[in-house]
């Protein structure tokens, strides 16, 4: 039976549905109960934003505060997973990769290759990215390209509270390392989903508005500003078909390219800044096996080479906008060989 | 000091440190003749330190290593074919020769890893000391770290949270005076290493690292703490090595004649012989015995890795995940 929650409550109903039915399943974290050692409530944060709220009333030890300490604990979740555990770690902004990036990349990832396939590395690192919050550049990062060209990690971006929980369910039961990226404006989206249990697998993009003209291929917050800009483009005679990754490794480059086939035009949606990202491997996959089909050049739509500036005016002309992702689709319309 | 040590104990514990020396002067040899490629970095010297240690581990403990990780590996009981075709780079070795020295790991022993990253291991044993934890076993993990390791964050990150989280987790400091080429007495900010456990809430003990008996003892207790439930440990081996940091290094940092000396002076194997056969009931015979069957051991590993097929071009891609 579907209802509406946030995108927020369908992560906590996700991890508490996989806690109960899975005792292998820990969540560890900073504050993630919040009140570990204190004298006030043990449960008192439940997280930064208060998505693990509750989770360590039902289940107690098996939500465990770390010291502020990546290096530390994250390795600590690795190696717990190639011990027999399926910690689910929480990396409380993205942008926080930076002192704890060697236990990923070099440790977790590579195991199951460097061993020889004998390595299981169950872990999920669920993460807060992206501009919006006024929240500066060292909090407000899409860095979920730098996890995406690591081989032997999954990377999934929901855009949805139906995506966010059957997503992060797939990501408990996965058995690859899995780089989880929610997106903090989103948390308060409100969505139909499902009461119950479900996954959706990775490597399986969803069309979510269907079109002939021009496709969109964006992930994460940039879906709704996509479909955005589609809506307006369509009320001007437009068809825009956008199409949502959910998640970049693995990645559907099959929808991408049908998609295409049948357009003839490409717009690339990414939060990121420009350089070796999300935008770039799209279109270079794209310009590699679609060629033929493109009737104009491929058109990017993504943040500036910059850090994420704290000034409100300034942060919100650094987020691309549906005007832009719009003045981007009548480039591409309007391209003339 | 002894008590615990039955001949036999003996003998298996003087078979783990003479593998591990042959295994590793033959590498050496055999490094030099060309035949093994990459980077290898060598574990003579410090025999009494691993084997020590991994006599008081069960199969199912952990242990997390570094790059100098082939004696560690031994002493957890991975299987020395399979590590020497390893070294090689062939299909049969340990890791289907997509590790190499710097990767040798065999979880089924219970051997968690050698590391490339210099304080790569510490986080990763304080989860698998978590793991058994909460499983309600009374396992333990070890990790051993050098004297480089001991200035890495992640170690300081590790012996917090180890503390945090009451683990049973021992940190293993092997101290051979040189991270890489820079001595420790210049690069550890405190005499001793084993003076930073106070810091973070946890015994610590400096042991001297050429004799297998000190290191039996101390690690027995810091094992009893950790099942217990206590928490975790420091361990000081002060130690040395008798090849340089990699093979290839010509060791122009150390003293001239300190490498020969050395051998000389504090081989863990010769001061063990000759307290066990002074001391302890041991024939010089079963000593002998040992020293022949590993020979063997040692040539058939090579033999086995020379004939080893090369993996197959086509496993360049597989095992990236589980599925994909």
């Amino acid at each position: 039976m579907a209802r509406k929650i946030t995108y927020q409550q369908a992560i906590n109903e996700a991890l508490d549905q996989e806690m109960a039915r899975d005792k292998s399943v820990i969540i560890m974290g900073e504050d993630v109960a919040g009140g570990s050692g204190g004298d006030g409530e043990m449960d008192a944060w439940g997280g930064v934003l208060g998505v693990t709220k509750g989770l360590w009333g039902k289940y107690g030890d098996r939500v465990m505060d770390t010291p502020i300490s990546e290096a530390g604990y994250v390795g600590a979740a690795v190696g717990a997973a190639t011990a027999g555990l399926r910690p689910v770690c929480e990396l409380m902004f993205i942008d926080f990769m930076g002192v704890c990036f060697d236990q990923i990349y070099n440790q977790a990832a590579k195991f199951r290759y460097m061993f020889g396939g004998k390595a299981e590395t169950p872990i999920v690192i669920r993460t807060m990215y992206g501009a919006g919050f006024r929240a500066a550049a060292q909090h407000s990062q899409c860095l979920y390209n730098m996890f995406t060209a690591v081989p032997g990690l999954k990377v999934v971006i929901p855009s949805s509270p139906y995506d966010v929980k059957g997503l992060l369910i797939q990501a408990m039961r996965d058995n690859d390392p899995v780089i989880f990226c929610e997106h903090k404006v989103l948390y308060t989206l409100e969505g139909d989903v499902p009461e119950e249990s479900y996954t959706i697998p990775f490597g399986e993009a969803n069309i979510v508005r269907e079109g002939n003209d021009v496709t969109i291929v964006t992930v994460g917050r940039m879906v709704h500003q996509a479909i955005e800009a589609a809506a307006t483009l369509a009320k001007e005679g437009v068809s825009c078909e956008v199409i949502d990754l959910r998640t970049t490794s693995p990645l559907d480059e099959e929808t991408i390219l049908e998609s295409v086939e049948n357009t003839g035009r490409l717009v690339v949606v990414d939060e990121s800044t420009p350089r070796c990202s999300i935008a770039t491997d799209i279109s270079a996959i794209v310009a590699q096996k679609a060629f033929g089909s493109l009737e104009a050049p491929i058109e990017m739509v993504t943040a500036p080479h910059t850090p994420v500036p704290f000034n409100g005016t300034l942060e919100d002309q650094y987020v691309p906008s549906p005007g832009k992702i719009a003045d981007a689709v009548k480039i591409v319309m309007g391209y003339k060989a | 000091m002894t008590a615990n040590l039955s001949v036999e104990d003996l003998l298996d514990a003087y078979r783990t440190m003479k593998t591990i020396r042959e295994f590793e002067d033959r590498v050496h040899v055999e490094f030099a003749k060309g035949g093994i490629p990459g980077f290898v970095h060598l574990y003579a010297g410090e025999e009494a330190s691993a084997a020590g240690v991994g006599m008081h581990l069960k199969e199912t403990d952990k242990l997390a290593s570094n790059h100098r990780g082939h004696g560690h590996c031994i002493a957890k009981g991975v299987e020395v074919k399979g590590m020497m075709a390893e070294i090689y780079g062939k299909k049969t070795g340990t890791c289907h020769g997509k590790g190499g020295s710097m990767h040798i790991a065999d979880l089924d022993t219970g051997m968690m890893g050698a590391n490339g990253i210099v304080g790569g291991g510490p986080p990763l044993a304080c989860g698998a000391a978590l793991a058994a934890k909460m499983k309600g076993t009374d396992g333990i993990a070890v990790v051993f770290c050098g004297d480089g390791a001991s200035n890495q964050g992640t170690t300081f990150e590790a012996m917090n949270l180890a503390t945090v989280w009451k683990l049973p987790v021992v940190f293993v400091f092997e101290n051979n005076g040189y991270g890489e080429a820079t001595p420790s007495n210049y690069a550890v900010s405190c005499k001793d290493i084993a003076d930073r456990a106070i810091g973070f809430g946890m015994p610590g003990e400096i042991v001297d690292g050429h004799d297998f008996f000190a290191v039996h003892k101390a690690f027995a207790k810091a094992a009893e703490r950790a099942r217990a439930g206590e928490g975790p440990s420091l361990l000081e081996h002060k130690l040395d090595r008798f090849f340089g940091h990699f093979e290839g290094d010509n060791q122009n940092y150390r003293a001239k004649g300190e490498v020969k000396r050395l051998r000389e002076e504090v081989c863990c194997l010769k001061r063990f012989s000759a307290e066990v056969t002074d001391n302890h009931g041991v024939d010089q015979a079963q000593l002998s015995a040992i020293d022949s069957e590993v020979a063997t051991l040692i040539d058939e590993a090579v033999a086995f890795a020379e004939n080893s097929p090369e993996p197959d071009l086509s496993d360049l891609t597989t095992d990236v995940y589980i599925n994909y």
